[in-house]
């Protein structure tokens, strides 16, 4: 199935070109353009993450509470979008969620070790904005962020 | 033939402002804009009390507000709801103007003349 290698390569393509195009306006990047570039993905992962929750809960029932949803993101939608399970969720019940994923498929062509771990959190802004949009129109407002190892 | 017709339909945003509604013109138009107000309230009850049934899929459709057999018509409806989500021209919040979620309702609403 090549299919999940396009994604793959289109997303990459993508990080860059939001990149490229703040960029050409000025010559270098300073931090607020790089909060540009960030916020620009996972705008557009919040869309993407919207629409594909009305489609995957389409014939599901309603969930009872906030961790109901909290399973059904780390399993079902996690495998449809990831195709992969989140391998560790830890709650402190008091509205904070801690996901874990060791395999995370948009960040393994990047080299596994240390050299690029600072250029990972371009590679994360598209799918915290998929998450943070499916949990919106879930019913829950929330914030997104990522940890790297 | 369809023996079941909606005279209004409308979908509500979950910030509880109309995205579409469409009803039938007659005089009392009014009053099914008034029905629509109403059953918010119901759906409110039973989202209040929805952590007993669970598992059941017509939970989304919240049981029947009146008994008749529209889970067909609301699964339609669903359907195309969905699909307007899914268009990238459509920003979640905008009331709802696809031709093609148009079409679907008035192939549920009665005909007039």
């Amino acid at each position: 199935m090549a299919d999940e290698t396009l994604f793959e390569f289109l997303h990459m393509e993508i990080v860059s070109h939001v990149y490229k195009e703040q960029q050409s306006s000025k010559g270098t990047m300073d931090n607020k353009d790089r909060a540009v570039c960030v916020s620009v993905l996972e705008g557009m992962g919040f869309r993407v993450g919207q629409g594909l929750i009305e489609r995957l809960t389409r014939d599901s029932p309603s969930f009872k509470d906030e961790l109901d949803i909290m399973k059904f993101i780390c399993k079902d939608f996690w495998t449809k979008v990831f195709r992969r399970q989140v391998d560790n969720l830890r709650t402190n019940h008091q509205g904070t969620y801690v996901l874990q994923d060791n395999k995370f498929n948009l960040l393994t062509q990047l080299s596994n070790g240390k050299q690029y771990l600072d250029q990972a959190p371009k590679y994360l802004a598209f799918s915290c904005g998929v998450v943070r949009g499916a949990l919106s129109n879930l019913g829950l407002e929330s914030v997104v962020i990522q940890k790297l190892p | 033939m369809n023996t079941n017709m909606a005279v209004c339909i409308a979908v509500i945003a979950k910030e509880n402002y109309p995205l579409y509604i469409r009803s039938v013109p007659t005089q009392n138009e009014l009053k099914f804009h008034y029905t629509v107000h109403t059953s918010l309230d119901v759906v409110e009850e039973k989202i209040s009390a929805v952590g007993k049934a669970l598992g059941d899929q017509r939970e989304l459709y919240l049981g029947l507000l009146y008994p008749t057999e529209d889970y067909k018509m609301f699964r339609k409806l669903h359907n195309s709801f969905t699909d307007v989500m899914c268009n990238p021209f459509h920003n979640p919040g905008d009331t709802i103007q696809s031709k093609a979620f148009d079409g679907i309702v008035s192939g549920m609403m009665v005909q007039t003349a």
